[in-house]
């Protein structure tokens, strides 16, 4: 597998840094794979820029930070703007088809999904919160590098413990979106 | 938290080594990037019946806990530049009165407020030098949470050992990073030394054979008298030429003869290279990336990572460094530690890649660095 780099990106209050935890934690928790997670740190706030990294690897990670991500997942235009840059050639693109439109500069990637996973996440859920764990449920079905069993248990084991339901449910339409969708 | 394997960032792992070593007393003034130290210990000590004190101050911060140590605890606070600089003048008084405790300073862009957000290491030297006087102290450097938890432990055992602050110098970078850390079922502890039953004859500063005296605790009900002032084996002041001449003169030996104990480093292939890389905490992990890309273009690099950089290990860097054309130090400052690796590196040219602008060297710009040392 060699060096495997995500990075999420979107704005505060969509749950960017908890979606990279939960993938560091599946992964050097439940995967038993090495893995570095990190994540935007300013000044910032509901609203504003958010963005978090999760290196994996089955050696030790050396350098900590995604320079050109396989996986880039963009949860809002200012995001995609931001950061389609650094997607590398040949690697997967995600993003929430109802907030972000994608151009010309997607073309490197080899494999795009759309997925309107706030809208699931409000339509389905009554929660537009969970749709990290929407998304995440949806890298479960895409992403080759974690297992859905460790991620899943990395959601379970990191939400609080009454929205556990909810989460789950999030984390199975994301997975099942495929199958699904209109 | 329980024995076994978490994912945990620096400054989590750092409290939670805290704990698990022993320490029961928390004064800080919480700051970027060192916050989540204070807010882990908030919520931990009082599982433990420890305390936690947030201060008005770094000054007072630095104050509780020397009198927290004086009082039998085994006290810590935590900061960042600014902090860090307020603390000096006690770091002096916990020097001189040889009270064990544990400084953690999460390093962010400088001077003054600088980058409060952004990674820096440009208090390599004011942890050595910051506080006024000839004195020596012990720093270390950790590159990963694992790291932050381990040297933690290790601090506090170093401070009991040698009656000395110790300083756990960190990064931003370190501090927030996330990584698998395995807590033991237990951790080796070392308590300080404690005088005997004979309270009549007790002398507070009377040096053993280590140059490290035994400490009784105030209530104990030994005799103790603890001053900043130059003073005698009896604790009272003495300031006169032999007095000052005797106490600095152990102060720094019983830290420069144990110097062998202390001093930890990591040596990757350092048999067959030509090009040595000196580096510690963050810069260490790019540098490692830099050496793996360097050695598929047959470029032979090794890397000395300090783990302690106070004291500095003179010796073995330079004998790593004897057979090396170029010594490389990537530093997250305007050069440092570059200083002491001139210092004691004799034979190969040391060339300082300096990095401001509150990021860590990309591996590349390390990469390319080596590639046109080669050319």
């Amino acid at each position: 597998m060699g060096r495997f780099e995500i990075v999420f990106s979107g704005f505060g209050g969509q749950g960017i840094v908890l979606a990279g935890l939960i993938i560091g934690k599946a992964a050097a928790i439940f995967d038993g794979k090495e893995a570095v997670f990190t994540q935007s740190y300013g000044p910032e706030a509901r609203g504003g820029a958010s963005s978090s990294s999760v290196v994996v690897d089955e050696e030790r990670v050396d350098y900590p930070y995604a320079e050109n991500p396989d996986l880039l997942v963009v949860m809002s235009q200012e995001a995609y703007n931001k950061r389609i840059g650094m997607l590398k050639p040949g690697g997967t693109l995600v993003y929430d088809s109802d907030l972000v439109k994608i151009d010309e500069r997607a073309r490197k990637a080899s494999e795009i999904y759309g997925i309107p996973a706030t809208r699931i996440a409000e339509e389905k859920l009554g929660k537009r919160i969970v749709a990290n764990i929407v998304i995440l449920g949806f890298l479960a079905r895409i992403c080759k590098v974690i297992s859905k069993e460790s991620l899943k248990k990395a959601v379970l084991d990191t939400v609080p413990r009454k929205f556990r339901e909810v989460n789950e449910k999030a984390f199975e339409l994301g997975y099942s979106y495929l199958d699904w969708r209109e | 938290m329980n024995p076994g394997m978490h994912f945990l960032s620096g400054n989590i792992a750092c409290a939670e080594g805290a704990i698990a070593v022993g320490c029961r007393f928390f004064a800080g003034y919480p700051i970027t990037p060192s916050t989540e130290i204070a807010e882990h210990m908030a919520y931990r000590l009082p599982q433990v019946k420890g305390i936690y004190v947030q201060m008005e101050d770094e000054l007072a911060s630095m104050a509780a806990i020397i009198g927290a140590s004086w009082g039998g605890m085994k006290a810590m606070t935590a900061t960042s530049g600014p902090g860090f600089s307020l603390m000096q003048e006690n770091i002096g008084l916990a020097v001189m009165t040889e009270t064990p405790c544990v400084v953690v300073n999460v390093q962010r862009g400088a001077p003054s407020t600088g980058l409060p957000t952004l990674v820096g290491q440009g208090d390599v030297m004011q942890a050595r030098w910051g506080s006024h006087g000839s004195y020596e102290i012990i720093a270390l450097c950790p590159n990963s949470p694992q790291e932050c938890f381990d040297l933690t432990v290790r601090a506090f055992n170093l401070s009991e050992k040698y009656r000395v602050p110790v300083i756990l110098l960190m990064d931003e970078c370190v501090g927030h990073m996330y990584e698998r850390v395995f807590i033991p079922e237990e951790v080796e502890i070392v308590n300080r030394k404690k005088p005997l039953e004979d309270k009549r004859d007790y002398l507070p500063f009377l040096p053993k054979e280590d140059l490290v005296p035994e400490m009784a605790l105030a209530g104990e009900g030994f005799r103790i008298h603890v001053t900043g002032l130059t003073h005698d084996e009896r604790g009272y002041p003495a300031t006169n030429p032999e007095a000052h001449e005797k106490l600095v003169r152990r102060l720094c030996e019983k830290i420069r003869v144990n110097k062998k104990k202390i001093v930890d480093y990591e040596g990757v292939l350092l048999d067959d290279s030509d090009v040595l890389i000196v580096a510690y905490g963050a810069p260490s992990r790019t540098s490692m990336r830099a050496l793996r890309e360097a050695r598929k273009r047959g470029i032979r690099v090794g890397l000395f990572r300090l783990k302690t950089i106070w004291p500095f290990p003179e010796e073995e860097l330079r004998k790593a460094s004897s057979n090396v054309e170029h010594i490389v130090v990537p530093e997250i400052n305007y050069g440092q530690l570059v200083l002491e690796v001139e210092r004691v590196c004799k034979g190969g040219e040391v060339h300082l890649i300096p990095k401001m602008g509150g990021r860590v060297h990309s591996p590349r710009e390390i990469l390319e660095y080596l590639i046109n040392l080669n050319r």
